[in-house]
């Protein structure tokens, strides 16, 4: 008995050792660049590591208030953009999610399966027609040049997503809403759509984490400065401050903000999509 | 499935999938089918299409020394992922998922956290992580070595690959243990208690009940990494583009140097349409081999 508890005291401090070890990898790096905007370029150099002694409020602050960057600007795009593809998904993804889970057509398994090509066509594939074909539709540097095109290329996942959590809901349930004189939009509207707040909220976020963190869209179809999301506006900062690592750190610090507040406050939903745990409701 | 709603009007698909397929077509299909179409030419994306090259491009694909190269880095890439990343993301699974561990939670919430940050933003604080002059790799280096000998990671063509791999890891791997947990979830704990009473060891729950009712998820961790191994674009755009002298490219920032660059849309729609059929053969090939057991 004796020796048993002493291996599970050393497999437990194995675990821990584990644990420990991928916690400093992960944290060290963010907890460089969060302190790294409170840093001169002198003490960076000289202690990247340690604490920043003294604290320069400078840096974050002329971000925030003053003319350094453009945070503000740019993170406005990207929320823009962000609820844009949110938008569009959500509504094309439940029409076409509802359409192929409940209702008996002809082509209706032709229809899904075309959309599973998707599957096949990453975006890359696309990428260089797609930007001729937004500028024969004039939406370069437009914000629904970015939007269509992500959430075009999102859908086929949301779509998947909202199809097998519509096609859970039972069937009894239709066949009330039939003699209560419901049709179909109105099925979908009163009785699925209040059913499905969690596949909602799935679909939601993880078009929005997408987006969010997208840099291939925008970066094909802004030209113009003052459309650029935070992943542009980070590349294009370190270009213009390219020896100033304080300002970089700080500006990346703030632009990691929201995305982990998103992360935060929406963990259960992003999971639940990842893991096909959204469709087992 | 019919639920007494009757036969459907066509104007009820059409408003319900009519948003969808157009959406669909012209944005994902279209493009695609023009990429093929474009692969036959050579054409700088202005003016007319007229320069046919039949199957040239191709030919020049599969002589083009670069294409190789940033195809076997993508293959590195792949066999990085199953051989190191993926084993860790179950190890550390296997640690985390039991919840009367304390600090499990902590722990799972935290080390999925990279997943969520962009990887433009990932790749730029990498940047400084093994920047020569400040990063933490310098400083540490200076603890073994003297600090100017410091290595220019991302600078040298032996060494940058190794370097953009471990943000690779440090970036996907919690997307693996996440998907593996809830995989790990799934399994009856009953099964697990009915192994250990009749005596089988650690080892030998894992490998016959652990293992095989994880095999849903490890399919779909496995593809994952797979498809995006070979999609790899942004991380390696933001750690220096792929360069020095091609040492860290990979076949989707070639191809966006040929393309949008160089403004060589035909050979860029060749290398699109080879991409294209690499992520087929081996979905056809997953499907068959892979997935095979479960039909």
């Amino acid at each position: 008995m004796k020796s048993m508890k002493r291996k599970k005291i050393l497999v437990d401090t194995g675990k821990y050792l584990i644990c420990a070890a991928m916690l400093l990898m992960i944290g060290v790096p963010l907890y460089i660049s969060v302190m790294g905007g409170f840093k001169s370029v002198g003490q960076l150099r000289a202690e990247p590591i340690g604490f920043p002694d003294p604290f320069e409020w400078s840096q974050y602050g002329n971000m925030l208030v003053g003319k350094t960057g453009k945070f503000w600007s740019q993170l406005l795009n990207s929320v823009i953009i962000a609820a844009g593809t949110v938008g569009v998904v959500l509504v094309v993804g439940t029409f076409a999610g509802y359409a192929l889970a409940r209702i008996k057509f002809r082509l209706n398994k032709a229809i899904y399966a075309y959309f599973q090509l998707g599957f096949f066509f990453p975006l890359a594939v696309a990428i260089l027609p797609l930007y001729l074909q937004l500028r024969k539709m004039g939406l370069i540097d437009k914000y629904f040049g970015v939007i269509l095109p992500q959430a075009a290329f999102g859908l086929v996942m949301m779509l998947m997503l909202l199809r097998g959590f519509f096609k859970a809901i039972p069937n009894e349930l239709e066949e009330a809403a039939a003699i209560d004189g419901y049709g179909r939009f109105g099925f979908l509207f009163n009785i699925v759509l209040p059913l499905s707040t969690p596949i909602l909220a799935t679909v939601s976020v993880l078009t929005l984490v997408n987006s969010w963190n997208n840099f291939f869209t925008p970066l094909l179809v802004f030209n113009a400065e003052k459309r650029y999301t935070l992943p542009m506006g980070v590349m294009n900062f370190m270009g213009q401050y390219a020896a100033d690592w304080n300002l970089i750190l700080a500006f990346l610090t703030l632009a990691m903000v929201p995305a982990v507040i998103i992360y935060i406050l929406c963990q259960k939903y992003i999971v639940a999509g990842l893991t096909g745990g959204a469709i087992k409701g | 499935m019919h639920g007494g709603m009757g036969k459907p009007s066509f104007l009820t698909l059409a408003i319900l999938l009519g948003p969808a397929l157009i959406l669909f077509t012209l944005l994902v299909i279209v493009p695609v089918v023009e990429a093929a179409v474009f692969s036959l030419y050579k054409w700088n994306g202005l003016g007319p299409m007229v320069n046919f090259r039949g199957l040239q491009n191709y030919l020049q694909f599969f002589k083009d020394a670069i294409v190789h190269k940033a195809l076997l880095h993508n293959l590195i890439i792949a066999v990085v992922s199953l051989a190191i990343e993926l084993p860790l993301a179950l190890l550390l699974a296997l640690i985390v998922c039991d919840t009367r561990f304390k600090g499990a939670m902590f722990f799972r919430t935290f080390f999925f956290l990279p997943y969520v940050l962009s990887e433009v933003i990932t790749g730029v604080l990498w940047q400084f992580i093994y920047h020569p002059q400040y990063g933490l790799v310098r400083a540490i280096w200076g603890l073994f070595a003297p600090i100017e000998t410091a290595p220019t990671l991302l600078g040298n063509p032996s060494t940058v690959l190794g370097a953009i791999l471990v943000v690779i890891i440090w970036k996907y791997f919690g997307l693996h243990m996440t998907i593996y947990i809830a995989g790990l979830q799934d399994i009856p704990k009953e099964q697990i208690e009915a192994a250990r009473i009749d005596g089988a060891s650690a080892w030998q729950i894992f490998k016959s009940v652990t293992l095989p009712g994880m095999r849903t998820s490890i399919q779909l961790s496995v593809f994952f990494s797979m498809i995006g191994s070979f999609q790899v674009f942004d991380i390696v755009w933001a750690m220096g583009k792929g360069d020095p002298v091609n040492a860290g490219e990979t076949i989707v920032t070639y191809m966006y140097k040929i393309g949008l660059q160089r403004f060589n849309i035909g050979y860029g729609g060749t290398i699109a349409v080879c991409i294209f059929f690499i992520c087929l053969v081996f979905n056809v090939f997953y499907q068959k081999f892979l997935f095979r057991e479960e039909a």
